[in-house]
């Protein structure tokens, strides 16, 4: 049970929800945009998360929107991962999302939920970043859409009341051959010790990692790297795992040492493709 | 706008039948099909969205009803395991003894209902992964799996 009690909004438009963000705030609910809500409900309920009223943007048209708008493919903030991997428009971000959580949650976790939360994996912002995604964000200034990295440097950049509606992702990047692999520690469903997850472009290799450092990410140096085909390709890993950007994490899930060695090795099937 | 401050009575269509309910905004479906409509076919576990006890269905597919607010569910259609009414899945389970205690049985026999319903045809790879999604602690997954199988026609 929740320990407090909140105001529960279900806004049908993107003005109507950012308009209660800004009333709620101003009245000191600390109000949150909740989607799944999978992640503010058992935070919640453990008391580690207060909010005096939640935005539910599942009312939201744009939010909901999923598939192709000429060639580009829109993906609402609210659609729920299984959609996603059911429908297999965005095959690496199906493969993805469909190892989050557990089949029955991912009917829950939206893909804004997963990139927004707290949890450090937010590995359905993985194929995002390789695919040079847009996003597109609903603030009190109106509405801007930007590269997707350019708003996301582990975790996602948003201003006081911004809300995610959507991302846009080029048809181009939708059929590129692709590589996924998450290794966890002992069951398949757990937090993973690393998830590696690349595209072939051009013959270029685009790579994205979670669960290596604290916080999931893409490096264009790791990149440069592993597709320098003037040297061997150990050599190609050794010099990609020496441009890593940030301490690899050690913990429960596995030693430092052990994610390098596990990086090594499943850079080498990257390499194969 | 749907909105609810605080306490509210709200009308939920649960089973086929609209029931009308009063509820703290928030409420966990769990918490309001248990108290309030003494459906307790749902048994809460975790609580957590890890152990699936909980699982209902929502418009078919399978939710944690202790991860779901109960206003989130205004505008869908709900089903506990008091609205299945014979289906195969059940009879498998019992023909397949796929539970010992019973505790976890209703979780599963929803999320595996759900299962064959959405995807008759599912691969072992398919199935395994929804059954993922639920804790057995008496261990009664070859029994559960099994009886999925035997409602697939793909039992040996």
């Amino acid at each position: 049970m929740i320990p407090f009690d909140f105001e529960y909004y279900r806004p049908e438009t993107i003005s109507q929800a950012i308009d209660l963000f800004h009333s709620l705030a101003k009245q000191g609910k600390q109000p949150m945009y909740y989607a799944g809500g999978t992640e503010i409900i058992s935070m919640a309920r453990a008391n580690s998360i207060y909010t005096g009223g939640v935005i539910d943007i599942k009312g939201i048209l744009e939010c909901n929107e999923f598939g192709y708008r000429g060639t580009k493919l829109v993906i609402g903030s609210a659609v729920t991962l299984t959609n996603i991997s059911e429908s297999n428009l965005f095959p690496i971000l199906g493969m993805t999302v469909a190892r989050i959580a557990d089949h029955t949650i991912q009917g829950k976790i939206t893909l804004g939920g997963n990139i927004a939360g707290t949890i450090i994996y937010r590995e359905a912002a993985l194929p995002l970043l390789i695919a040079d995604s847009q996003v597109v964000i609903a603030g009190f200034n109106g509405t801007r859409q930007v590269p997707f990295s350019q708003v996301f440097d582990g975790r996602i950049k948003l201003e006081e009341g911004e809300l995610i509606v959507r991302f846009i992702i080029d048809s181009k990047y939708t059929t590129l051959p692709f590589f996924h692999r998450k290794i966890t520690k002992i069951d398949k469903i757990d937090y993973p010790l690393i998830t590696v997850v690349a595209l072939k472009k051009d013959e270029r290799i685009l790579v994205g990692f979670s669960g290596l450092c604290n916080h999931p990410f893409r490096s264009i140096e790791m990149e440069d790297c592993l597709n320098d085909k003037s040297i061997p390709r150990e050599e190609r890993i050794k010099n990609a795992i020496s441009c890593i950007p940030a301490p690899i994490q050690q913990d429960i899930h596995g030693s430092g040492e052990y994610r390098r060695f596990v990086l090594e090795n499943t850079l080498m099937d990257v390499l194969e493709m | 706008m749907i909105e609810l401050r605080d306490i509210g009575s709200i009308e939920l269509d649960i089973n086929g039948e609209k029931r009308k309910v009063t509820i703290r905004a928030a409420e966990t479906l769990l918490h309001t099909l248990r108290e309030q409509l003494g459906l307790t076919g749902a048994k809460p576990g975790c609580e957590n969205g890890d152990c699936g006890a909980c699982t209902v269905l929502v418009d078919g597919w399978p939710i944690k009803s202790c991860l779901m607010l109960t206003i989130e569910a205004v505008g869908h259609s709900i089903t506990t395991l008091e609205g299945l009414n014979n289906v195969p899945m059940q009879k498998a389970f019992l023909e397949n003894f796929g539970f010992q205690c019973g505790y976890c049985t209703s979780g599963f026999i929803m999320v595996c209902h759900a299962l064959a319903t959405i995807h008759p045809g599912a691969d072992n790879d398919t199935m395994a992964d929804w059954l993922q999604s639920n804790i057995c602690r008496c261990t009664s997954y070859e029994e559960i799996q099994n009886a999925v199988k035997r409602v697939l026609g793909k039992d040996d």
